[in-house]
């Protein structure tokens, strides 16, 4: 088959239909940004309101309910796809895997990452933290989320076969998040210091660059292992 | 590579190799685990600052290495799995992962047991145990995709793909946890002193090393030869063993 | 020997729980994996002898119905 399409036509293309089934069914969206809020709620209220405590847990806090709420959204990354065979098409055709990949990653990125950034203003009043600290909390949650899309994505794509894979995939991904939950959380401690805290965000950036590179090609071997 | 690998891509090559090494290895552990512990418990003099507590330094040093040899070997066969297709090899993979997950356990065990006397904690989140820690939960994860699997054909690639993924992971994960230690403690807690290590105690130590790294080639052949059966289950050759045996 | 006596080896200079406890813990968990290793060949070749037995029986009885 003659390729009709550029590269970039693909990736787009892929990834507005992604969106547009998100944009369908606001569920989606609305529900990891209410998962995440009310896990915020949940740590005042379990170790006190005492405001320089909850300062001091901010990053902690805002970066543990960040990964847990990507994760929601991840076991239905390739599940509906894999479900009505249209992932199968995508694997079969003449087009890159790994090109569709990323096309349906930087859509879940986008749909849960993104409104998750937005949103950090609120949530960074309801944690007492100061301007600066909410500078590099939006910071690396732009770096560090589309990171958390990628690495989560590969142990989505290695469970989108089994039955009750949802559990197991948080298995192996969660301990592939700690460099990122790591560096992320350092960046904001040492944002509330007031020093310099460029080199965390330089190796989140590296991070998210070999992610970028590399991921896809694990996330759709991954996939043709699921599909076969 | 391929000439060389060739035959042993055929499962009963494979077994007869395996049967032919066992016997070596399980001597070597043998011979090495009795002489290393006596050595080490009995004969090996006490450290002048940690007194006989350091003497779990036999099993803990070890087992430590081990781990981290165990999971390089799994993601070697991994890679050699997804790269050549060997089956034999993604059996490897399987076959190495309990093995690795009981000496990491050990690795953690014997680490606690240690720290109690000598930090006063049976746990501080020290760079190498958190680092050992993480280890644990990424063989786990390994066996645990294996085991959801009930094909067990595409189980064996979604484990090595999940392996070759941990072992790019694992020295950012190790340099992060180190770094984010020495920030948050201060203090970063040393194991040896600055002196080298006496070559009394460095001796017994190598015994022990290599009895550890001979009981994890000879369970792995033995869980490999498991594996190889297992699979091989309804072949002929199988079932002539069952008359030679 | 580094040790006087028996009791003083056991005792280790007063770290014998921690010592002992590490050893214990190191021995059983290397036996535990190497059983069930063994019995897992044992396992599989049982099946083995089963389903061989099985189809022994089968082959004998077709014999049976031809005669």
């Amino acid at each position: 088959m003659l390729r009709q399409h550029s590269y970039w036509q693909l990736f787009s293309a892929v990834c507005k239909k992604d969106l547009q089934l998100a944009f369908r069914q606001r569920a989606e969206i609305v529900n990891p940004l209410l998962f995440f809020l009310i896990v915020i709620t949940l740590f005042p209220l379990a170790i006190g309101p005492e405001p320089g405590l909850l300062a001091r847990m901010a990053p902690g806090i805002i970066w543990v309910a960040a990964l847990l709420s990507t994760m929601l959204g991840l076991d239905k990354l390739f599940r509906e796809d894999f479900n009505d065979g249209s992932l199968e098409q995508l694997i079969a055709s003449s087009y890159p895997l790994s090109l569709t990949v990323l096309g349906k990653v930087v859509a879940h990125w986008i749909i849960t990452g993104v409104p998750l950034v937005l949103m950090t203003p609120l949530f960074a009043l309801l944690l007492n933290l100061d301007n600066q600290a909410l500078l590099a909390t939006v910071l690396t949650l732009l770096l560090g989320t589309p990171l958390l899309s990628f690495i989560g994505a590969i142990g989505a794509g290695l469970t989108v076969g089994l039955q009750k894979g949802g559990i197991l995939m948080s298995l192996l991904v969660l301990p592939l998040y700690i460099p990122v939950l790591i560096f992320a959380t350092s960046a904001i401690d040492t944002s509330t210091m007031s020093l310099d805290y460029s080199g965390q965000l330089a190796i989140l950036g590296a991070m998210l660059v070999i992610a970028v590179i590399s991921a896809p090609i694990a996330i759709s071997s991954a996939l043709k292992v699921s599909v076969s | 590579m391929w000439k060389w690998l060739h035959p042993y891509a055929k499962a009963e090559r494979a077994y007869q190799l395996c049967n032919t090494l066992l016997p070596y290895f399980a001597v070597i552990t043998v011979v090495c685990m009795l002489v290393g512990w006596v050595w080490g418990l009995a004969y090996a003099p006490a450290d002048y600052q940690q007194k006989d507590s350091y003497r779990i330094i036999f099993i803990h040093v070890p087992s430590a290495i081990l781990s981290m040899g165990a999971y390089s070997s799994m993601a070697i066969a991994a890679v050699i799995a997804l790269v050549w297709q060997l089956r034999n090899a993604e059996l490897a993979v399987i076959a190495i992962a309990p093995v690795g997950a009981c000496v990491t356990a050990i690795a953690l065990i014997t680490g606690a047991a240690w720290g109690k006397p000598m930090w006063g904690a049976w746990w501080v989140w020290d760079a190498r145990l958190t680092s050992e820690l993480i280890l644990l939960f990424l063989y786990l994860g390994v066996l645990s995709l294996y085991h959801a699997f009930e094909d067990k054909k595409a189980a064996g690639r979604a484990a090595s793909i999940l392996a070759i993924v941990g072992v790019i992971n694992l020295p950012i994960i190790h340099f992060s946890v180190e770094w984010w230690n020495t920030l948050h403690q201060g203090a970063t807690i040393t194991k040896f002193d600055t002196k080298a290590i006496d070559s009394s105690m460095f001796w017994p130590l190598m015994v022990n090393i290599v009895a550890f790294a001979g009981f994890v080639g000879t369970v792995t052949l033995m869980r490999l030869k498991n594996e190889i059966l297992q699979r091989e289950k309804h072949r002929p050759w199988v079932r002539q063993l069952l008359n030679r045996g | 020997m580094q040790f006087d006596s028996f009791s003083d080896f056991i005792a280790m200079g007063g770290y014998g729980f921690y010592v002992w406890l590490s050893f214990g813990t190191c021995a059983l968990i290397l036996l535990g994996i190497l059983l069930s290793s063994l019995n897992d060949t044992r396992r599989i070749m049982a099946s083995v002898q089963q389903q061989a037995e099985r189809e022994a029986r089968i082959q004998q009885a077709k014999q049976e119905q031809q005669v």
